[in-house]
C-alpha cells in the first residue's frame, strides 16, 4: 500500500492533506475533530497581533453559486482572520499540538507592514510548538482595506520584506500564501524565495461578487442592503489554482520552491492533479465546509489506491510529474489530429452535440433519420466541445488520425513528425528566422 | 360507515369516510419547489426534443422545464398554454408514459424519465391558483362562432378563437362544461375541483358564452347553428356505449362503466355511492381501469377487469394497469362474456376463453364464472347524433389535417372527428388547430 506520510518543507504529517486557514480551522474544537477524523494537518486560521481581535459582520459572511441538485461549485466570503483573542488561540494550538504531536500544525499570520509586528509575534506562535508558519499574504476583502492581505500579496517587494523578517525571527519554516488577485503570480512567488521562503502555497481566494439579490439590487451576500466584494474558493475555482501552481512550477525561478496547493480540492483526484502539477502537498477548505471532515477518508482511500494502481509507493514520487508537459502554446504538435467519435451504444440521443457544434461551432455533427448523430470528418476540428457538452461520459471521445492518413477535412496527409507554431510557414516570426 | 366491504350486494358506505377521502384525493401530489427544482434538474434541454414530437399539443418541453430550473415557473406556464390551454389538466391525465415521458432520452441513459407530467402541473397550477391569466383578446373581428361541445376540444378551439378576437358561443349538453374532465376522468386524478377551475382560469379571456343544456339534434341543429354563426366547430365527443350483445345485459346491477364514473365525479358525498361486494368490469381500455380502480376505491372487495384479447392489446397503458393491479383489481385478459346470469339482477358472469385464430377473435370452448354484484361495461364509446349532412367513416367525423369537415363552414375534432388518439391532449390539439384555420379562412 503506498505511503501517504508527508514531508512538506521539513514539516511532517500522516497524509498530504491539511486543512487551509479558514473557518474550519478557527478553534481547538473544531480542530481536534479534523485530526479525529483523519487530516494530517491543519493550517489554524489567520492570527492578527495582540490587542482587540478583528471583528466580523453579524449578517451573512457567505455567497454561492450551485450547479445542477443544487451541488454547490463556489462559495465566497467575508469572513475577516481571527476575531478571537491572540492568547486564546495561542493557548488552543499548543493544548492541540501536545495532543496530536504526528500532525501538522502552522499558523497563519497577518500582521501589519512593519518589522516589529513579525518581530512581536513569531516567539509567541513558535513558543505553542507549531511547525512552521504561513504568511497570509492573500485575503482579499475587509483587512485589504487596512493595508494587510492580499494588499501585500499585490505587491512583490512588501512580500520579499515580510517573508525576510519572518526568515530573520524564527527558525520555523515560511510558507508565503499567494493571492490569485493580480497578473502574473510568478512575480510574487519570485519574491517569497528571493525574501527566502521556505514555501508558497495558492492560491487565496479571488475576488467575486457571486450574485445580485433582484429586489434589493444588491450584491450577495447583502449586509443592510449592501455587499462587498468576497473571496471565491470552491471546485469552481480549481482551473484557475492549478494553472498558478503550474506557472510557479514551471519557471526556472522558482522551480525548486516548494508548493502547497490549494483551490477547490474536494476529492483525491482533484489533489492528485494538483500534486503533479508541482505541488508538495495539498490544502482543502470549501469540500470540508459543504460535507463536513468526514471526505478525508475518501481523499486519503482515493489518493492511496490510485497510487497503488499507478505502481507509486511516496507522494513525492507524484509532485511535479506533469509539470514537463506544461508547455507554451506555440510548442503544441499542429500535426496531431484528432476526430470525435460518437459510440452508438452509449449515445442516449439528447443531441447536445449536434446543437453545440451546429449552432456554436463547425457544423461537423450530422444528424440523421432517428435520431441518431455522426460526425462529419470533413468538418470536425477536434475542437472537443461535443465532448464536453455531452452528457454521457466517455461517449464521444476524439481519436487520433494516424500519421500518414487522410485528414478529410484539409485534404492534407497526416504528418509523422511534429510541428509546431514556431516553425509553421504562417508564423511571420517563423519566416524572418529563416 | 354502516358497511363493509364484506356487506353482500351493493351497498354504500363501505369503507369510513377518512378512508374514502384519502382514496379519492390526489393519486401523486404536487411537486413543492425543492422537488420541481430537482426534478428539473434532470433535463439535458435535448436539441430537437423527442419529448416535444411526441407531445401531440406540440408543448416546448425542454424550455419550460430550463423555466422552471431557472426559477421562473410562471414563464413555465405560459410556455406550457401557448400551446395547451388544458394544460393543468393534461398534466394529470395525458399517459405521459406513452408520450413525452415515453421517448425522454434519460430512459436511454437510465431508465427513468424526466417527470415532465409533474413539472407540467407544477407550473400550471401555480399559475392556476395565482388565478393569473396570461393572454389578452385581439381586436374584436365581429365574427362569431359556434362549438358545439365544452370537452377539450371544444374548450381550446374557443379559447383560441376569442384570442383572435372573435366570439364564441358553446353549446353543451352537460350541465357543466368540461367535457370528460369533468366527467370522464377518475376522480383522484382530477381532485379538488381541479377540471372545473381550469375551465372558469380558461373563460378569462372573455368573449366566450357557454350554453349548457344545449344538445345538438335535440336542442339545435347544424343547419341552424349554420345559419345564426359565421363558423361552426363540433367537439361533441362520443356520446354513445357499445353494447356488449351477451345474454342478460339489461338485468339490474349492469351499467355502462363513463355513467358510474360521471356519477361519482359529481358525487360530493362518496359514502352515498352504492357499490357491489364482486364488481365485473368488461373492457381494456381507461375507462375499465378507472371503473375497476374507483369500485375498489369505494370498497368493493373483488373487482375483475376482464378482456378478450390480450394484454398487448389493451387501451390501457402498463403504468395504469400497474396502477390497477397495485389497487387490488385483478385484471383478467383472453375472456369475453358470453352470458350475464341472474334472476332479476346480475349475479355472475359466464365468461369464455379466447385465442386468436384464422378468422379473428374466437372461443377456446372453455368458460368460467365469476360473482358479481355489479357488471361495469366498458367496451368503447360511439359516435352518437351526429348532424347526416356529414362524411362518417369508422364512426368518426371525417376531418382533413386542419379539422374541416365534408360541410364547407363546418369543422371538427376531439373523439368525435378522425384523427389521432382519444386522449384530452389530441382533443386540445385538433380544437386549437381548427380555431387557427377558422381564423384564416374568417379574415380571408
Amino acid at each position: 500500500m503506498a505511503d501517504l506520510t508527508s514531508n512538506f518543507v521539513g514539516i511532517k504529517s500522516p497524509n498530504p492533506f491539511w486543512l487551509a486557514s479558514a473557518p474550519p480551522t478557527d478553534k481547538e474544537y473544531n480542530v481536534r475533530r479534523a485530526f479525529e477524523a483523519g487530516w494530517g494537518g491543519v493550517v489554524w486560521k489567520t492570527l492578527g497581533e495582540e490587542g482587540p481581535p478583528v471583528v466580523n459582520v453579524n449578517g451573512p459572511r457567505y455567497g454561492a453559486i450551485w450547479g445542477a441538485d443544487r451541488r454547490l461549485l463556489g462559495l465566497n466570503n467575508i469572513e475577516l482572520i481571527t476575531d478571537r483573542p491572540l492568547e486564546v488561540n495561542l493557548r488552543e494550538m499548543k493544548m492541540v499540538k501536545r495532543d496530536y504531536p504526528d500532525r501538522a500544525l502552522i499558523a497563519s499570520i497577518m500582521v501589519p507592514c512593519v518589522e516589529e509586528a513579525w518581530k512581536a509575534i513569531l516567539p509567541l506562535v513558535e513558543e505553542t510548538g507549531a511547525d512552521g508558519i504561513e504568511l497570509n499574504c492573500g485575503c482579499p476583502h475587509g483587512m485589504s482595506e487596512r493595508g494587510m492581505g492580499a494588499a501585500v500579496g499585490q505587491n512583490p517587494d512588501l512580500i520579499e520584506q515580510i517573508t525576510r523578517w519572518c526568515k530573520q525571527y524564527t527558525r520555523m519554516p515560511v510558507i508565503v500564501k499567494l493571492t490569485p488577485n493580480i497578473t502574473d503570480v510568478r512575480k510574487p512567488a519570485q519574491a517569497a524565495k528571493r525574501g527566502g521562503a521556505d514555501a508558497v502555497s495558492l492560491i487565496n481566494t479571488i475576488n467575486s461578487i457571486t450574485s445580485v439579490d433582484l429586489d434589493d439590487f444588491a450584491p450577495a451576500p447583502t449586509i443592510d442592503g449592501k455587499g462587498t466584494h468576497g473571496g471565491y474558493c470552491g471546485p469552481a475555482v480549481k482551473p484557475i489554482a492549478l494553472n498558478m501552481v503550474a506557472e510557479i512550477a514551471r519557471d526556472p525561478e522558482t522551480a525548486d520552491l516548494p508548493i502547497s496547493g490549494i483551490g477547490g480540492v474536494s476529492t483525491w483526484r482533484d489533489a492528485a492533479e494538483f500534486l503533479t502539477l508541482g505541488a508538495g502537498n495539498v490544502q482543502v477548505c470549501t469540500a470540508a465546509m459543504t460535507y463536513g471532515f468526514g471526505i478525508i477518508k475518501e481523499m486519503t482511500a482515493g489518493l492511496s489506491l490510485w497510487m497503488d494502481k499507478k505502481g507509486f509507493t511516496s507522494v513525492d514520487q507524484i509532485t511535479g510529474r506533469a509539470v514537463p508537459n506544461v508547455t507554451d502554446w506555440q510548442y503544441l504538435n499542429l500535426n496531431y489530429v484528432t476526430k470525435a467519435v460518437i459510440d452508438q451504444d452509449k449515445c442516449i440521443s439528447c443531441g447536445r452535440c449536434y446543437a453545440a457544434c451546429e449552432d456554436t461551432s463547425h457544423q461537423a455533427i450530422l444528424m440523421k433519420e432517428g435520431r441518431v448523430f455522426e460526425v462529419d470528418d470533413s468538418e470536425c476540428v477536434a475542437c472537443n466541445l461535443c465532448v464536453n457538452v455531452c452528457p454521457v461520459e466517455d461517449c464521444i471521445t476524439m481519436k487520433r488520425v494516424a500519421p500518414g492518413a487522410l485528414d478529410e477535412r484539409t485534404g492534407q496527409t497526416v504528418p509523422a513528425e511534429k510541428g509546431d507554431w514556431t516553425t509553421h510557414p504562417n508564423n511571420p516570426m517563423a519566416r524572418a528566422a529563416e | 360507515m354502516t358497511h363493509s366491504p364484506q356487506t353482500d350486494g351493493i351497498a354504500a358506505a363501505r369503507l369510513d369516510d377518512a378512508t374514502l377521502a384519502a382514496h379519492f384525493d390526489d393519486l401523486h401530489p404536487i411537486l413543492d419547489d425543492h422537488e420541481a427544482r430537482v426534478a428539473a434538474d434532470r433535463c439535458y434541454f435535448c436539441h430537437d426534443a423527442p419529448c416535444i414530437t411526441a407531445c401531440p399539443t406540440g408543448i416546448d418541453i425542454p424550455l419550460f422545464i430550463r423555466q422552471i430550473q431557472a426559477g421562473m415557473p410562471d414563464a413555465a406556464a405560459r410556455t406550457i398554454f401557448q400551446q395547451n390551454i388544458l394544460g393543468a389538466m393534461c398534466a394529470r391525465v395525458c399517459p405521459t408514459e406513452t408520450l413525452c415521458e415515453g421517448v425522454c432520452v434519460r430512459n436511454e441513459a437510465e431508465g427513468n424519465p424526466v417527470e415532465i407530467g409533474r413539472l407540467q402541473r407544477y407550473a400550471t397550477d401555480g399559475l392556476l391558483e395565482a388565478n393569473e391569466h396570461p393572454f389578452t383578446r385581439a381586436a374584436p373581428s365581429g365574427k362569431r362562432v359556434a362549438v358545439v361541445g365544452a370537452g377539450p376540444a371544444g374548450l381550446a378551439c374557443a379559447h383560441r378563437l376569442a384570442m383572435l378576437g372573435h366570439d364564441v358561443v358553446i353549446h353543451e349538453a352537460r350541465p357543466k362544461p368540461g367535457g370528460l374532465n369533468e366527467y370522464g376522468i377518475a376522480a383522484y386524478k382530477a381532485a379538488n375541483g381541479i377540471a372545473q377551475a381550469e375551465v372558469d382560469w380558461l373563460l378569462r379571456i372573455g368573449g366566450i358564452t357557454i350554453e349548457t343544456g344545449s344538445a345538438l339534434g335535440r336542442d339545435i341543429t347544424l343547419d341552424g347553428l349554420k345559419a345564426e354563426y359565421d363558423a361552426v366547430f363540433l367537439g361533441m365527443g362520443l356520446a354513445g356505449v357499445n353494447a356488449l350483445r351477451a345474454e342478460g345485459e339489461d338485468l339490474e346491477g349492469v351499467r355502462d362503466a363513463v355513467d358510474f364514473i360521471a356519477e361519482l365525479r359529481q358525487a360530493k358525498d362518496k359514502s352515498a355511492l352504492p357499490i357491489g361486494r364482486h364488481v365485473v368490469v368488461i373492457g381494456g381500455g381507461m375507462t375499465a381501469v378507472d371503473a375497476a380502480v374507483q369500485s375498489r376505491l369505494l370498497g368493493a372487495e373483488h373487482v375483475h377487469m376482464v378482456y378478450r384479447r390480450d394484454r398487448d392489446a389493451m387501451g390501457a397503458s402498463e403504468y395504469e394497469l400497474d396502477h390497477a393491479a397495485t389497487e387490488g383489481v385483478t385484471i383478467l385478459t383472453n375472456a369475453m362474456p358470453v352470458k350475464i346470469i341472474g334472476n332479476g339482477k346480475v349475479e355472475a358472469v359466464e365468461f369464455a376463453y379466447t385465442r386468436s385464430g384464422p378468422k379473428g377473435l374466437e372461443q377456446t370452448g372453455e368458460t368460467f364464472t365469476l360473482r358479481a354484484d355489479q357488471v361495469f361495461k366498458a367496451i368503447g364509446q360511439t359516435l352518437e347524433g351526429a348532424p347526416d349532412a356529414l362524411d362518417i367513416d369508422r364512426g368518426k367525423i371525417v376531418t382533413d389535417a386542419t379539422g374541416r369537415t365534408s360541410v364547407a363552414g363546418v369543422w371538427a375534432g376531439g373523439d368525435c372527428a378522425q384523427g389521432g388518439e382519444d386522449l384530452t391532449v389530441t382533443g386540445v390539439a385538433q380544437g386549437r388547430d381548427a380555431a387557427m384555420d377558422i381564423h384564416a379562412a374568417l379574415t380571408a
